[in-house]
Protein backbone atom coordinates (compact mmCIF):
# COMPACT_ATOMS: atom_id res chain seq x y z
CA UNK A 1 0.00 0.00 0.00
CA UNK A 2 1.31 3.04 -0.76
CA UNK A 3 1.40 6.66 0.88
CA UNK A 4 -1.39 7.73 -0.79
CA UNK A 5 -3.46 4.70 -0.18
CA UNK A 6 -2.96 4.78 3.41
CA UNK A 7 -3.84 8.39 3.81
CA UNK A 8 -7.17 7.58 2.15
CA UNK A 9 -7.94 5.12 4.42
CA UNK A 10 -6.44 6.56 7.08
CA UNK A 11 -8.93 9.71 6.94
CA UNK A 12 -12.06 7.88 5.73
CA UNK A 13 -11.57 6.57 9.33
CA UNK A 14 -11.22 9.70 10.87
CA UNK A 15 -14.28 10.59 9.16
CA UNK A 16 -16.38 8.06 10.55
CA UNK A 17 -14.80 8.62 14.05
CA UNK A 18 -14.40 12.23 14.37
CA UNK A 19 -17.14 14.46 13.63
CA UNK A 20 -14.76 17.72 13.07
CA UNK A 21 -12.95 15.93 10.37
CA UNK A 22 -13.86 17.07 6.96
CA UNK A 23 -11.86 16.34 3.93
CA UNK A 24 -12.02 19.21 0.69
CA UNK A 25 -11.12 18.27 -2.68
CA UNK A 26 -10.50 19.74 -6.04
CA UNK A 27 -11.02 16.76 -8.62
CA UNK A 28 -7.65 15.13 -7.21
CA UNK A 29 -8.95 11.13 -5.39
CA UNK A 30 -11.99 12.49 -5.62
CA UNK A 31 -13.27 9.01 -7.01
CA UNK A 32 -10.32 7.23 -4.09
CA UNK A 33 -13.16 9.38 -1.44
CA UNK A 34 -16.18 7.91 -2.80
CA UNK A 35 -17.25 5.78 -0.23
CA UNK A 36 -16.43 8.18 2.59
CA UNK A 37 -18.00 10.87 0.56
CA UNK A 38 -21.15 8.82 0.33
CA UNK A 39 -20.89 7.74 4.03
CA UNK A 40 -20.47 11.41 5.37
CA UNK A 41 -21.54 13.74 2.68
CA UNK A 42 -21.19 17.02 4.17
CA UNK A 43 -17.99 16.49 5.62
CA UNK A 44 -16.89 15.23 2.11
CA UNK A 45 -16.49 18.02 -0.03
CA UNK A 46 -15.34 18.35 -3.90
CA UNK A 47 -15.37 22.30 -5.38
CA UNK A 48 -13.95 20.61 -8.72
CA UNK A 49 -10.41 22.15 -9.96
CA UNK A 50 -10.87 25.15 -7.60
CA UNK A 51 -7.52 25.17 -5.88
CA UNK A 52 -8.39 28.85 -4.18
CA UNK A 53 -12.07 27.69 -3.26
CA UNK A 54 -10.46 24.51 -1.60
CA UNK A 55 -8.11 26.52 0.52
CA UNK A 56 -11.05 29.10 1.29
CA UNK A 57 -13.69 26.33 2.42
CA UNK A 58 -10.79 24.73 4.33
CA UNK A 59 -10.77 28.04 5.84
CA UNK A 60 -14.61 28.37 6.68
CA UNK A 61 -15.09 24.99 8.15
CA UNK A 62 -11.62 25.27 10.22
CA UNK A 63 -13.63 28.27 11.38
CA UNK A 64 -17.09 26.88 12.00
CA UNK A 65 -15.01 24.33 14.81
CA UNK A 66 -14.18 21.11 11.88
CA UNK A 67 -10.75 19.83 11.40
CA UNK A 68 -10.28 20.55 7.59
CA UNK A 69 -8.03 18.05 5.57
CA UNK A 70 -7.10 19.85 2.21
CA UNK A 71 -5.47 17.43 -0.36
CA UNK A 72 -4.25 17.60 -3.80
CA UNK A 73 -1.08 17.38 -5.86
CA UNK A 74 1.83 19.54 -4.26
CA UNK A 75 2.18 22.11 -6.50
CA UNK A 76 -1.95 22.88 -6.82
CA UNK A 77 -2.31 22.88 -3.25
CA UNK A 78 0.60 24.76 -1.95
CA UNK A 79 2.01 26.70 -4.87
CA UNK A 80 -1.06 27.48 -7.13
CA UNK A 81 -2.83 29.60 -4.24
CA UNK A 82 -0.01 30.26 -1.49
CA UNK A 83 -1.61 33.83 -0.77
CA UNK A 84 -4.73 31.50 0.71
CA UNK A 85 -2.23 29.45 2.30
CA UNK A 86 -0.77 32.57 4.11
CA UNK A 87 -4.04 34.10 5.25
CA UNK A 88 -6.55 31.81 4.97
CA UNK A 89 -5.44 29.67 8.27
CA UNK A 90 -2.62 31.45 10.77
CA UNK A 91 -3.77 34.63 9.80
CA UNK A 92 -6.85 33.83 10.85
CA UNK A 93 -5.82 32.08 13.62
CA UNK A 94 -7.07 28.46 12.59
CA UNK A 95 -5.12 25.64 11.55
CA UNK A 96 -5.74 23.06 9.30
CA UNK A 97 -4.27 19.88 7.43
CA UNK A 98 -2.82 20.09 4.51
CA UNK A 99 -2.06 16.75 2.50
CA UNK A 100 -0.25 16.83 -0.97
CA UNK A 101 0.83 14.16 -3.08
CA UNK A 102 3.83 14.43 -5.85
CA UNK A 103 6.75 15.57 -3.76
CA UNK A 104 9.48 16.87 -5.82
CA UNK A 105 9.48 14.51 -8.92
CA UNK A 106 7.66 11.46 -8.26
CA UNK A 107 5.84 11.98 -11.25
CA UNK A 108 8.71 12.49 -13.57
CA UNK A 109 6.89 11.80 -16.74
CA UNK A 110 4.88 14.41 -15.64
CA UNK A 111 7.05 16.99 -15.96
CA UNK A 112 7.70 20.64 -13.97
CA UNK A 113 4.13 21.49 -13.89
CA UNK A 114 3.55 18.46 -11.67
CA UNK A 115 6.68 18.80 -9.12
CA UNK A 116 7.42 20.77 -6.41
CA UNK A 117 10.43 20.58 -5.03
CA UNK A 118 10.17 24.25 -3.02
CA UNK A 119 6.74 23.25 -1.08
CA UNK A 120 8.79 22.76 2.05
CA UNK A 121 10.88 25.90 1.52
CA UNK A 122 7.47 27.63 1.39
CA UNK A 123 5.85 26.26 3.89
CA UNK A 124 8.78 27.21 6.15
CA UNK A 125 8.52 30.32 5.32
CA UNK A 126 5.27 30.96 7.10
CA UNK A 127 4.83 31.16 10.92
CA UNK A 128 3.64 28.27 13.08
CA UNK A 129 3.21 25.25 10.29
CA UNK A 130 4.13 21.82 11.50
CA UNK A 131 5.82 19.97 8.52
CA UNK A 132 5.75 16.12 8.58
CA UNK A 133 7.59 14.14 5.55
CA UNK A 134 6.92 10.92 6.25
CA UNK A 135 9.31 8.40 4.92
CA UNK A 136 7.21 5.14 4.85
CA UNK A 137 3.23 3.95 4.29
CA UNK A 138 2.91 3.17 7.70
CA UNK A 139 4.19 6.10 9.23
CA UNK A 140 1.26 7.83 7.46
CA UNK A 141 -1.94 7.27 9.41
CA UNK A 142 -0.30 8.08 12.94
CA UNK A 143 0.75 11.56 11.93
CA UNK A 144 -2.56 12.14 10.52
CA UNK A 145 -4.51 11.18 13.53
CA UNK A 146 -2.31 12.92 15.86
CA UNK A 147 -2.76 15.61 13.21
CA UNK A 148 -6.34 15.61 14.01
CA UNK A 149 -6.16 15.70 17.59
CA UNK A 150 -4.28 19.05 17.76
CA UNK A 151 -5.30 22.02 16.28
CA UNK A 152 -2.61 23.11 14.55
CA UNK A 153 -1.56 24.18 11.25
CA UNK A 154 0.29 21.19 9.88
CA UNK A 155 1.77 20.12 6.08
CA UNK A 156 1.80 16.52 5.37
CA UNK A 157 4.46 15.40 2.38
CA UNK A 158 3.26 12.24 0.40
CA UNK A 159 5.54 10.46 -1.74
CA UNK A 160 5.99 7.43 -3.86
CA UNK A 161 9.63 7.23 -2.89
CA UNK A 162 9.48 5.00 0.55
CA UNK A 163 12.06 3.35 2.97
CA UNK A 164 11.91 0.05 3.11
CA UNK A 165 10.77 -0.42 6.99
CA UNK A 166 8.75 2.36 9.05
CA UNK A 167 10.76 4.05 11.45
CA UNK A 168 9.65 6.53 14.43
CA UNK A 169 7.95 9.53 13.65
CA UNK A 170 8.41 12.84 15.16
CA UNK A 171 11.87 14.68 15.31
CA UNK A 172 15.41 13.39 15.06
CA UNK A 173 15.75 9.57 16.21
CA UNK A 174 19.09 7.94 15.94
CA UNK A 175 18.84 5.12 13.30
CA UNK A 176 22.84 4.40 13.20
CA UNK A 177 25.62 5.88 16.05
CA UNK A 178 28.57 6.29 14.90
CA UNK A 179 31.84 8.58 15.24
CA UNK A 180 32.49 11.84 13.84
CA UNK A 181 29.98 13.19 11.24
CA UNK A 182 26.10 13.27 11.93
CA UNK A 183 23.70 12.32 8.76
CA UNK A 184 20.37 13.97 8.87
CA UNK A 185 17.81 11.62 6.73
CA UNK A 186 14.35 13.27 6.15
CA UNK A 187 11.65 11.03 5.32
CA UNK A 188 12.11 9.11 2.06
CA UNK A 189 16.03 9.80 2.02
CA UNK A 190 17.01 7.57 4.99
CA UNK A 191 17.27 3.77 2.80
CA UNK A 192 19.43 5.73 0.51
CA UNK A 193 21.31 7.22 3.35
CA UNK A 194 22.43 4.05 5.18
CA UNK A 195 22.85 2.71 1.88
CA UNK A 196 25.73 5.78 1.37
CA UNK A 197 27.18 5.39 4.69
CA UNK A 198 27.07 1.77 5.29
CA UNK A 199 31.05 1.54 5.38
CA UNK A 200 31.27 5.09 6.98
CA UNK A 201 31.69 6.37 10.37
CA UNK A 202 28.79 8.42 10.82
CA UNK A 203 25.75 8.92 13.19
CA UNK A 204 22.59 9.03 11.08
CA UNK A 205 19.44 10.17 12.60
CA UNK A 206 15.68 10.13 10.69
CA UNK A 207 13.16 13.26 10.52
CA UNK A 208 10.02 13.18 10.19
CA UNK A 209 9.22 16.31 11.69
CA UNK A 210 10.92 19.14 10.48
CA UNK A 211 8.99 22.09 10.99
CA UNK A 212 9.32 22.86 14.24
CA UNK A 213 12.40 21.26 13.69
CA UNK A 214 13.97 18.86 16.53
CA UNK A 215 17.04 20.96 17.11
CA UNK A 216 17.60 20.03 21.20
CA UNK A 217 17.72 16.89 19.42
CA UNK A 218 20.29 17.46 16.81
CA UNK A 219 22.36 19.37 19.30
CA UNK A 220 22.28 16.30 21.34
CA UNK A 221 23.92 14.48 19.28
CA UNK A 222 25.73 15.99 17.09
CA UNK A 223 28.98 17.20 16.77
CA UNK A 224 30.68 19.77 14.65
CA UNK A 225 29.90 18.26 11.35
CA UNK A 226 25.96 18.03 9.68
CA UNK A 227 24.86 16.46 6.56
CA UNK A 228 21.54 17.50 6.14
CA UNK A 229 19.67 15.11 3.29
CA UNK A 230 16.55 16.59 2.46
CA UNK A 231 14.26 15.05 -0.56
CA UNK A 232 13.51 18.95 -1.58
CA UNK A 233 14.92 22.03 -2.47
CA UNK A 234 18.29 22.21 -1.48
CA UNK A 235 19.40 24.32 2.04
CA UNK A 236 15.45 24.49 2.76
CA UNK A 237 16.91 23.14 6.44
CA UNK A 238 20.24 24.83 6.66
CA UNK A 239 18.77 27.45 8.66
CA UNK A 240 17.46 25.13 11.14
CA UNK A 241 20.61 23.54 11.42
CA UNK A 242 22.46 26.21 12.25
CA UNK A 243 20.49 27.67 14.75
CA UNK A 244 20.32 24.11 16.41
CA UNK A 245 24.44 24.25 16.64
CA UNK A 246 24.41 27.96 17.05
CA UNK A 247 27.29 29.43 19.49
CA UNK A 248 29.47 26.05 18.59
CA UNK A 249 31.86 25.75 15.47
CA UNK A 250 30.69 23.40 13.19
CA UNK A 251 30.24 22.71 8.97
CA UNK A 252 26.87 21.85 7.13
CA UNK A 253 26.67 20.20 3.89
CA UNK A 254 22.62 20.23 2.60
CA UNK A 255 22.17 17.64 -0.26
CA UNK A 256 18.55 18.38 -1.87
CA UNK A 257 17.23 19.15 -5.07
CA UNK A 258 18.81 22.19 -7.10
CA UNK A 259 17.50 24.82 -8.16
CA UNK A 260 17.37 23.77 -11.61
CA UNK A 261 15.18 22.90 -14.10
CA UNK A 262 15.87 20.03 -15.59
CA UNK A 263 13.06 19.17 -18.90
CA UNK A 264 13.78 15.92 -18.47
CA UNK A 265 11.17 12.60 -17.74
CA UNK A 266 11.93 9.12 -17.51
CA UNK A 267 11.68 7.56 -13.53
CA UNK A 268 12.06 9.53 -10.11
CA UNK A 269 14.73 7.33 -9.76
CA UNK A 270 16.47 8.96 -12.97
CA UNK A 271 15.58 12.11 -11.31
CA UNK A 272 17.61 11.34 -8.20
CA UNK A 273 20.59 10.17 -10.25
CA UNK A 274 20.20 13.50 -12.28
CA UNK A 275 20.50 15.76 -8.95
CA UNK A 276 23.24 13.01 -6.86
CA UNK A 277 20.43 11.78 -4.95
CA UNK A 278 20.74 8.04 -5.26
CA UNK A 279 23.02 6.06 -3.06
CA UNK A 280 26.31 6.21 -5.11
CA UNK A 281 26.27 9.61 -5.38
CA UNK A 282 25.24 10.47 -1.69
CA UNK A 283 28.51 8.25 -0.61
CA UNK A 284 30.75 10.74 -2.62
CA UNK A 285 29.18 13.80 -1.65
CA UNK A 286 29.28 12.86 2.15
CA UNK A 287 32.95 10.86 2.28
CA UNK A 288 34.35 14.59 0.37
CA UNK A 289 32.90 16.56 2.60
CA UNK A 290 34.04 14.05 5.87
CA UNK A 291 37.90 13.94 4.15
CA UNK A 292 37.73 17.98 3.67
CA UNK A 293 36.83 18.11 7.50
CA UNK A 294 40.71 16.81 8.63
CA UNK A 295 42.01 19.68 5.75
CA UNK A 296 40.35 22.25 6.54
CA UNK A 297 41.00 21.72 10.40
CA UNK B 1 -51.26 51.34 4.77
CA UNK B 2 -51.10 54.29 8.01
CA UNK B 3 -49.17 51.93 9.92
CA UNK B 4 -47.13 51.19 7.54
CA UNK B 5 -46.22 55.00 6.84
CA UNK B 6 -45.96 55.57 10.65
CA UNK B 7 -43.23 52.56 11.16
CA UNK B 8 -41.17 54.22 8.07
CA UNK B 9 -41.63 57.79 9.32
CA UNK B 10 -39.91 56.06 12.94
CA UNK B 11 -37.67 54.44 10.71
CA UNK B 12 -36.22 57.49 8.75
CA UNK B 13 -36.15 59.51 12.40
CA UNK B 14 -33.77 56.44 13.55
CA UNK B 15 -31.68 56.68 10.33
CA UNK B 16 -31.13 59.99 10.76
CA UNK B 17 -29.50 59.68 14.58
CA UNK B 18 -27.82 56.74 13.68
CA UNK B 19 -26.50 57.91 10.75
CA UNK B 20 -25.23 60.45 12.69
CA UNK B 21 -23.76 58.77 15.36
CA UNK B 22 -22.13 56.58 13.17
CA UNK B 23 -20.69 59.35 11.05
CA UNK B 24 -19.43 60.88 14.25
CA UNK B 25 -17.84 57.92 15.30
CA UNK B 26 -16.14 57.46 11.40
CA UNK B 27 -14.73 60.79 12.04
CA UNK B 28 -12.60 59.78 15.12
CA UNK B 29 -10.15 57.91 12.33
CA UNK B 30 -8.22 60.52 11.35
CA UNK B 31 -5.81 59.99 8.58
CA UNK B 32 -7.25 57.68 6.43
CA UNK B 33 -7.54 59.30 3.33
CA UNK B 34 -5.90 56.68 1.07
CA UNK B 35 -9.29 54.16 1.98
CA UNK B 36 -11.80 57.05 2.01
CA UNK B 37 -13.91 56.52 -1.06
CA UNK B 38 -14.05 52.84 -0.51
CA UNK B 39 -15.03 53.36 3.32
CA UNK B 40 -18.23 55.45 2.51
CA UNK B 41 -19.40 52.91 0.11
CA UNK B 42 -20.21 50.58 2.14
CA UNK B 43 -21.42 52.51 4.95
CA UNK B 44 -25.61 52.56 4.47
CA UNK B 45 -25.72 48.96 3.67
CA UNK B 46 -23.05 48.04 6.89
CA UNK B 47 -25.90 50.18 9.08
CA UNK B 48 -28.76 48.02 7.91
CA UNK B 49 -26.92 44.83 8.02
CA UNK B 50 -25.72 45.06 12.33
CA UNK B 51 -29.37 47.43 12.72
CA UNK B 52 -32.06 45.07 11.31
CA UNK B 53 -30.58 42.13 9.65
CA UNK B 54 -28.08 40.22 11.22
CA UNK B 55 -28.88 38.50 14.20
CA UNK B 56 -25.44 38.73 16.23
CA UNK B 57 -24.68 41.59 18.71
CA UNK B 58 -21.94 41.68 21.25
CA UNK B 59 -23.45 38.90 23.87
CA UNK B 60 -23.72 36.62 20.69
CA UNK B 61 -20.54 37.32 19.22
CA UNK B 62 -19.23 33.61 19.66
CA UNK B 63 -22.30 32.05 19.93
CA UNK B 64 -23.41 29.01 17.26
CA UNK B 65 -26.48 30.80 16.66
CA UNK B 66 -25.17 33.51 15.32
CA UNK B 67 -25.47 35.51 12.09
CA UNK B 68 -22.16 35.55 10.44
CA UNK B 69 -20.87 38.34 8.38
CA UNK B 70 -17.79 38.69 6.37
CA UNK B 71 -16.00 42.01 5.42
CA UNK B 72 -14.01 40.56 2.19
CA UNK B 73 -13.50 43.81 0.79
CA UNK B 74 -11.23 44.78 3.60
CA UNK B 75 -10.49 48.38 2.08
CA UNK B 76 -11.63 51.18 3.60
CA UNK B 77 -13.12 49.53 7.14
CA UNK B 78 -13.79 52.64 8.81
CA UNK B 79 -17.15 52.05 8.11
CA UNK B 80 -17.06 48.95 9.63
CA UNK B 81 -15.27 50.30 12.96
CA UNK B 82 -17.78 52.39 13.47
CA UNK B 83 -20.78 50.01 12.85
CA UNK B 84 -19.47 47.78 15.26
CA UNK B 85 -18.43 50.08 17.92
CA UNK B 86 -21.91 51.54 17.67
CA UNK B 87 -23.10 48.53 17.89
CA UNK B 88 -20.94 48.06 21.46
CA UNK B 89 -18.75 45.33 19.84
CA UNK B 90 -16.14 47.45 21.27
CA UNK B 91 -15.11 50.80 23.28
CA UNK B 92 -15.84 53.67 20.57
CA UNK B 93 -12.41 55.34 22.37
CA UNK B 94 -10.15 52.50 19.88
CA UNK B 95 -11.15 54.35 17.04
CA UNK B 96 -8.95 57.13 17.82
CA UNK B 97 -5.71 55.32 17.81
CA UNK B 98 -6.98 53.86 14.21
CA UNK B 99 -3.83 52.42 12.49
CA UNK B 100 -1.47 53.11 15.34
CA UNK B 101 0.89 50.44 16.52
CA UNK B 102 -0.82 49.47 19.40
CA UNK B 103 -4.15 49.84 17.75
CA UNK B 104 -6.58 46.62 17.46
CA UNK B 105 -7.51 48.78 14.36
CA UNK B 106 -5.32 48.42 11.37
CA UNK B 107 -6.66 49.76 7.73
CA UNK B 108 -7.45 46.21 7.14
CA UNK B 109 -9.62 43.94 9.75
CA UNK B 110 -8.09 41.42 11.68
CA UNK B 111 -10.24 38.73 12.90
CA UNK B 112 -7.90 37.88 15.74
CA UNK B 113 -7.57 41.60 17.50
CA UNK B 114 -11.14 42.76 16.86
CA UNK B 115 -14.41 41.83 19.12
CA UNK B 116 -17.40 40.93 16.00
CA UNK B 117 -15.17 40.32 12.85
CA UNK B 118 -15.57 37.27 12.10
CA UNK B 119 -12.91 37.18 9.18
CA UNK B 120 -9.53 39.06 8.40
CA UNK B 121 -9.56 40.75 5.07
CA UNK B 122 -7.47 43.11 3.27
CA UNK B 123 -6.27 41.07 0.45
CA UNK B 124 -9.14 41.24 -2.06
CA UNK B 125 -11.28 37.67 -2.83
CA UNK B 126 -10.63 36.02 0.06
CA UNK B 127 -13.86 36.13 2.00
CA UNK B 128 -16.18 34.47 -0.51
CA UNK B 129 -14.17 31.22 -0.77
CA UNK B 130 -14.21 31.39 3.09
CA UNK B 131 -17.88 32.43 3.63
CA UNK B 132 -18.74 29.52 1.04
CA UNK B 133 -17.03 27.13 3.69
CA UNK B 134 -18.27 29.01 7.05
CA UNK B 135 -21.73 28.11 5.14
CA UNK B 136 -21.16 24.35 4.36
CA UNK B 137 -19.76 24.11 8.20
CA UNK B 138 -23.24 25.54 9.25
CA UNK B 139 -24.95 22.63 7.19
CA UNK B 140 -22.68 19.75 8.54
CA UNK B 141 -23.51 20.94 11.87
CA UNK B 142 -27.05 21.04 11.35
CA UNK B 143 -27.19 24.74 12.16
CA UNK B 144 -30.02 25.59 10.08
CA UNK B 145 -31.07 28.91 11.69
CA UNK B 146 -27.93 31.12 11.50
CA UNK B 147 -26.63 32.70 7.25
CA UNK B 148 -23.34 34.26 6.52
CA UNK B 149 -23.59 37.26 4.60
CA UNK B 150 -20.16 38.59 2.63
CA UNK B 151 -19.68 42.05 1.55
CA UNK B 152 -17.65 42.40 -1.67
CA UNK B 153 -16.84 45.53 -3.84
CA UNK B 154 -17.26 44.98 -7.51
CA UNK B 155 -13.94 45.59 -8.75
CA UNK B 156 -13.21 43.11 -5.84
CA UNK B 157 -14.93 40.48 -8.35
CA UNK B 158 -11.75 41.13 -10.90
CA UNK B 159 -10.39 38.28 -8.31
CA UNK B 160 -11.13 34.65 -9.85
CA UNK B 161 -11.28 33.35 -6.59
CA UNK B 162 -14.79 34.67 -6.22
CA UNK B 163 -15.83 33.01 -9.22
CA UNK B 164 -14.78 29.97 -8.26
CA UNK B 165 -17.03 30.11 -5.22
CA UNK B 166 -20.17 32.06 -7.27
CA UNK B 167 -19.58 28.86 -9.57
CA UNK B 168 -19.46 26.14 -6.68
CA UNK B 169 -22.15 28.08 -4.26
CA UNK B 170 -24.89 27.99 -6.48
CA UNK B 171 -24.46 24.25 -7.29
CA UNK B 172 -24.03 23.30 -3.47
CA UNK B 173 -27.46 24.67 -2.86
CA UNK B 174 -26.20 27.10 -0.05
CA UNK B 175 -29.01 28.71 0.81
CA UNK B 176 -27.34 30.38 3.99
CA UNK B 177 -24.94 32.22 2.17
CA UNK B 178 -25.96 35.76 0.73
CA UNK B 179 -23.59 37.99 -1.25
CA UNK B 180 -23.67 41.86 -0.87
CA UNK B 181 -22.04 43.82 -3.67
CA UNK B 182 -21.26 46.82 -3.22
CA UNK B 183 -21.00 48.83 -6.98
CA UNK B 184 -19.37 51.69 -7.00
CA UNK B 185 -18.41 51.22 -10.49
CA UNK B 186 -14.82 50.78 -9.85
CA UNK B 187 -13.88 47.74 -11.73
CA UNK B 188 -11.15 49.08 -14.21
CA UNK B 189 -12.34 46.93 -16.98
CA UNK B 190 -16.60 47.25 -15.98
CA UNK B 191 -19.15 44.24 -16.07
CA UNK B 192 -21.03 44.01 -19.26
CA UNK B 193 -24.39 43.43 -18.85
CA UNK B 194 -24.34 43.79 -15.11
CA UNK B 195 -22.63 42.08 -12.35
CA UNK B 196 -25.88 40.48 -11.31
CA UNK B 197 -25.67 38.40 -14.59
CA UNK B 198 -22.79 36.43 -13.17
CA UNK B 199 -24.88 35.48 -10.28
CA UNK B 200 -27.70 34.58 -12.25
CA UNK B 201 -26.27 32.56 -14.49
CA UNK B 202 -25.05 30.52 -11.65
CA UNK B 203 -28.78 29.89 -10.43
CA UNK B 204 -28.10 32.47 -7.56
CA UNK B 205 -31.38 34.78 -6.56
CA UNK B 206 -30.47 38.18 -7.65
CA UNK B 207 -31.69 41.92 -6.66
CA UNK B 208 -30.19 44.63 -7.81
CA UNK B 209 -30.99 48.20 -5.34
CA UNK B 210 -29.74 51.16 -4.46
CA UNK B 211 -27.45 51.11 -2.18
CA UNK B 212 -28.20 54.34 -0.28
CA UNK B 213 -32.07 53.23 0.32
CA UNK B 214 -32.24 51.59 4.07
CA UNK B 215 -35.70 50.21 3.35
CA UNK B 216 -35.03 48.70 -0.40
CA UNK B 217 -31.60 47.32 1.31
CA UNK B 218 -33.84 45.92 4.74
CA UNK B 219 -35.97 44.10 2.16
CA UNK B 220 -33.24 42.98 -0.56
CA UNK B 221 -31.19 41.68 2.33
CA UNK B 222 -33.72 39.75 4.62
CA UNK B 223 -32.83 36.24 5.25
CA UNK B 224 -34.85 34.74 2.85
CA UNK B 225 -34.44 30.60 2.01
CA UNK B 226 -34.66 29.50 -1.73
CA UNK B 227 -32.17 26.81 -1.47
CA UNK B 228 -29.83 28.67 -3.00
CA UNK B 229 -27.91 31.34 -2.47
CA UNK B 230 -28.51 35.08 -2.99
CA UNK B 231 -26.65 37.81 -4.31
CA UNK B 232 -27.64 41.63 -3.84
CA UNK B 233 -26.32 44.73 -5.80
CA UNK B 234 -26.38 47.64 -4.52
CA UNK B 235 -25.57 50.52 -6.41
CA UNK B 236 -24.08 53.62 -4.56
CA UNK B 237 -22.16 56.45 -6.03
CA UNK B 238 -19.33 56.06 -8.96
CA UNK B 239 -15.96 55.98 -6.80
CA UNK B 240 -14.65 58.47 -9.51
CA UNK B 241 -17.62 60.92 -9.69
CA UNK B 242 -17.73 62.34 -6.39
Amino acid sequence: MTMRERFFEASSALLERDARVAVVLADISAAAFGAAARRCPERVINVGIREQLMLGVASGLALEGFRPIAHSYAPFLIERAYEQVKLDFGHQGVGAILVSVGASFDWAEGGRTHHAPADVALMDALPGWVVQVPGHPDEVGPILEAAVRSDDATYVRLSVRSNRAAHATGGVTVVRRGGGATVVAVGPMLDSVLAATADLDVTVLYAVTVRPFDAAGLRAVAGDTVILVEPYLEGTSTHVVSEALQGRLHRTLAIGVPRVELRRYGTARDHEQAYGLDPHALRRRIQTFITTEGLAA
Amino acid sequence: MALAHEARLEGEAGETNGALAVSALMARMGGAEKHGPSASSTLDVLRVLYERVLRVSPATARAPERDRFVLSKGHGPMAYYAVLASRGFFDPSWLDAFGGFGSPLGHHPDRVLIPGVEVGSGSLGHGLPIAVGMALGLRARGLVGPRVVCLVGDAELDEGSNHEAIAFAARAGLEALSVVVIDNASASLGWPGGIGRRFEVEGWRVSTVDGRDHAALAVALADVRQRRPSAVVAVVEPKGGQ
